[in-house]
């Protein structure tokens, strides 16, 4: 039941590679949605089961076949679920199957619908072996295989140079760190002989001493790889422009489960990690520095998608400041409710962009709240899920503690608590800025179509499940239902507090007041009192900050000066290439040897025997003498 | 009747007859006259092999030129064969004039 959640997918993939272009459009749907949906299904009743006679280890393991045997590194293909698999499981069937149904209708009008859902089932498929792997190799194999789809499916519109310079930064850039991490396992294979992740956690403690320079430098080679993928400080700037791609993909891949490889990965190393508290504590930095960095880009960002893309990289940040803070469970909570409104905030959007002819400028769209008011609903649903919206939205319950652990973790402090509820203002003020734009006002686009039934559905699924989801874990402090964090913790160990802490009820007052605030900063700029904007838009320190952070922070810029422009110039100066020189060198001697020998062959008989006269004495002086 | 030999003698003449071959090889400009101061070196080296045979009584010297004599006689056929040819094709026999084989770089 297990392989075939994992192969129902590939099998998808193999049916619309091979056969796509001689299947009808309807057939193609079925494959690729289909496919996806039945994984759904069957990881439901998977789950259920699991949680209900989960076998006492904990997990349940599957040996397909044995891959390859090298030395004494054995690789078999195996597949293993625990608590924390079951959860991406569900999501990447879940999530991803309402993503197919909803691209159904989304794609209805491409020319390539069966390439599209041939990529994107390829990415269910290498993302469950992701998730599912029993060694670091499978795992791996997973981590490039999703990596691919990603470049395939950014470029999925390969006629626009954009959208094919838009993938290959995203497959460069995430290359460095898939790099950093495959350093890191050969560390890992180096250290302890096994790549096997359960024998791996099991014999860590006792071969690293804790805070060793050799354990620090695999958790942050780990650490490198899971920025790359998850776009974390400083390797972020491929999201925003991987949203060249569709709509569909967007959610899926680039808001729902790839990005969040790589707080898996940190999850699944927890061992790991706990042996490096300083490679923890960057990990909690870069999470907060990103979320705050990232939340200030997408305050002033006028694509709507590019919007979404910067609070893909802030919300990522705050599961990875969780993660650095030991608190595991509350950053898979976040990425398990965050993968349903950021999901549906791509989708929402994908819905909008395509009524409106393409328009992604937020500031061309507007009054779209009579004219399509599911759209809307739902969109409001998202955004208040992703400002946090307290006790109405599942953005909510999962947020919450990661800020209060932001504080009463071992690893908390003020700093990155500070970090995080300015980055819960900042989320609350775009959310507001990106409904009242979008939706209020007036029309200054005419609609051209409502969304069918196919987008709708998903739609509507994924917005209650952005209400409610978060319900199944409440803060102790108000209810005892903590449902999520008791699956998670029999996986991860539960967060390390201080001592003598002051009221949790406080921390959360605080986060709710900001929260509010921030909605009341956006719905004062943006309804109230429009007057303030414009007079901001005639002072020139204002507009040059706006402009520096709707660029990202100037990371491209900096970028393209250290690393782009040398290489250039690198390569400018080595047009004619330089090793080449040596080599033509060698022929160009050998060809003044063949002109100064040839001379002596000048058809002269007399000279010839000259020549073996002359020899001849030679060897015989030679003779002689010696 | 057996009065000394000697051998240095006969070596020395040997010497010059081969020097004065290959003065006639390198000096001559007549193709048949440089294959006739070739028969003249050829049969230096035959005075040579006589002279060591009668001066070790071995008979090897006494067969190797006879030897010497076929393969002047063979060599002198092919010889005058080309050399027939060549004054065909290029109605001289001057040897300085026959420089078909020089390398030309620039013409290839």
């Amino acid at each position: 039941m297990l392989a075939s959640i994992a192969a129902l997918p590939f099998l998808g993939f193999l049916l619309l590679s091979l056969a796509g272009r001689r299947l009808p459009r309807i057939a193609i749907a079925w494959i690729g949605a289909g496919s996806v949906s039945l994984a759904a299904i069957l990881t439901v009743l998977y789950g259920i089961h699991f949680l209900q006679s989960s076998p006492d280890s904990g997990v349940d393991r599957w040996l397909l076949w044995q891959w390859f045997t090298a030395g004494n590194l054995s690789v078999s293909v195996s597949l293993s679920v625990d608590a924390l698999s079951l959860v991406f499981i569900f999501i990447i069937t879940f999530v991803g199957a309402l993503i197919h149904i909803y691209s159904t209708g989304y794609m209805r009008q491409d020319r390539d619908y069966a390439r599209f859902f041939a990529c994107m089932n390829l990415f269910v498929g290498a993302m469950l072996v992701l998730v599912m792997a029993d060694n670091l190799v499978l795992l791996y194999l997973g981590w490039e295989g999703v990596g691919m789809c990603s470049y395939l499916l950014i470029g999925f519109w390969y006629e626009s140079p954009a959208n094919c310079q838009a993938a290959n930064k995203a497959f460069l850039v995430t290359r460095i760190g898939d790099t950093a991490m495959l350093i890191g396992l050969f560390l890992v294979f180096s250290a302890l002989h096994t790549l096997n992740i359960p024998a791996i956690l099991e014999q860590a403690p006792g071969h690293f001493t804790k805070g060793a320079p050799n354990i620090t430098l695999i958790a942050l080679l780990l650490l490198a790889g899971g920025m790359g993928k998850s776009a974390q400080l400083p390797l972020q700037t491929w999201l925003p422009d991987a949203m060249a791609g569709p709509s569909p993909v967007s959610a899926l891949i680039h808001a729902a489960t790839m990005v969040t490889a790589g707080v898996y990965l940190i999850a699944r190393m927890h061992t790991l990690f706990q042996l490096a508290p300083a490679a923890m504590m960057i990990t909690a930095l870069v999470g907060g520095v990103t979320l705050f960095m990232a939340g200030c880009s997408a305050m002033v960002q006028t694509d709507i998608k590019r919007i979404l893309a910067y609070s893909t990289i802030s919300q990522i940040g705050y599961m990875f400041l969780a993660l650095g803070l030991g608190a595991w469970s509350a950053a898979i909570f976040h990425f398990f409710t965050h993968a349903f409104f950021k999901a549906l905030l791509f989708l929402a959007a994908g819905a909008v962009i395509e009524a409106l002819h393409h328009e992604q400028d937020i500031f061309r769209m507007g009054g779209l709240k009579a004219r399509m008011p599911l759209v809307f609903y739902t969109f409001l649903a998202g955004a208040a899920a992703l400002a946090a919206l307290p006790f109405v939205s599942a953005g909510f319950y999962s947020k919450d503690p990661i800020l209060w652990y932001a504080w009463s973790s071992r690893n908390g402090n003020a700093f990155l608590w500070g970090l995080s509820l300015a980055g819960a203002f900042i989320t609350a003020f775009y959310c507001t800025r990106l409904m009242l734009v979008v939706f209020g006002g007036e029309m200054k686009t005419r609609v051209r179509e409502l969304p069918g039934k196919a987008m709708t559905i998903p739609l509507a699924t994924l917005a209650v499940l952005s209400v409610v989801a978060g319900c199944i874990e409440w803060p102790h402090n108000l209810l005892h239902l903590s449902l999520f964090s008791d699956l998670i913790q029999k996986v991860l160990p539960a967060p390390v507090l201080k001592e003598q802490l002051p009221a949790e009820g406080i921390f959360q007052l605080a986060a709710v007041v900001v929260t509010l605030l921030g909605i009341y900063t956006g719905y004062l700029l943006y309804h109230g009192e429009k007057s303030i904007l414009v007079r901001w838009q005639r002072s020139p320190g204002k507009v040059m900050t706006r402009n520096f952070l709707l660029g990202g922070w100037g990371f491209d810029q900096l970028y393209d000066t250290l690393f782009v422009q040398p290489f250039l110039f690198i390569t400018r100066v080595n047009k004619t290439d330089v090793v080449d020189r040596v080599y033509e060198g060698l022929a160009q001697v050998n060809v003044k040897f063949n002109r100064l020998l040839s001379t002596t062959q000048n058809g002269s008989l007399r000279w010839y025997i000259a020549g073996v006269l002359i020899g001849i004495l030679f060897i015989i002086t030679l003779q002689l003498v010696l | 009747m057996m009065h000394s030999f000697n051998a240095h003698t006969v070596l020395v003449v040997a010497a010059l007859l081969f020097v004065l071959g290959l003065t006639g090889v390198l000096t001559r400009k007549n193709i048949i006259f440089m294959l006739i101061s070739v028969e003249v070196m050829l049969n230096a080296a035959g005075l040579a092999f006589v002279a060591a045979g009668a001066q070790w009584h071995q008979p090897d010297g006494q067969v190797m030129f006879l030897f010497i004599l076929a393969m002047a006689a063979a060599e002198i056929s092919v010889g005058l064969a080309l050399v027939l040819q060549i004054y065909h094709q290029h109605k001289t026999m001057d040897v300085e004039d026959l420089e078909e084989l020089r390398d030309r770089p620039n013409e290839n």
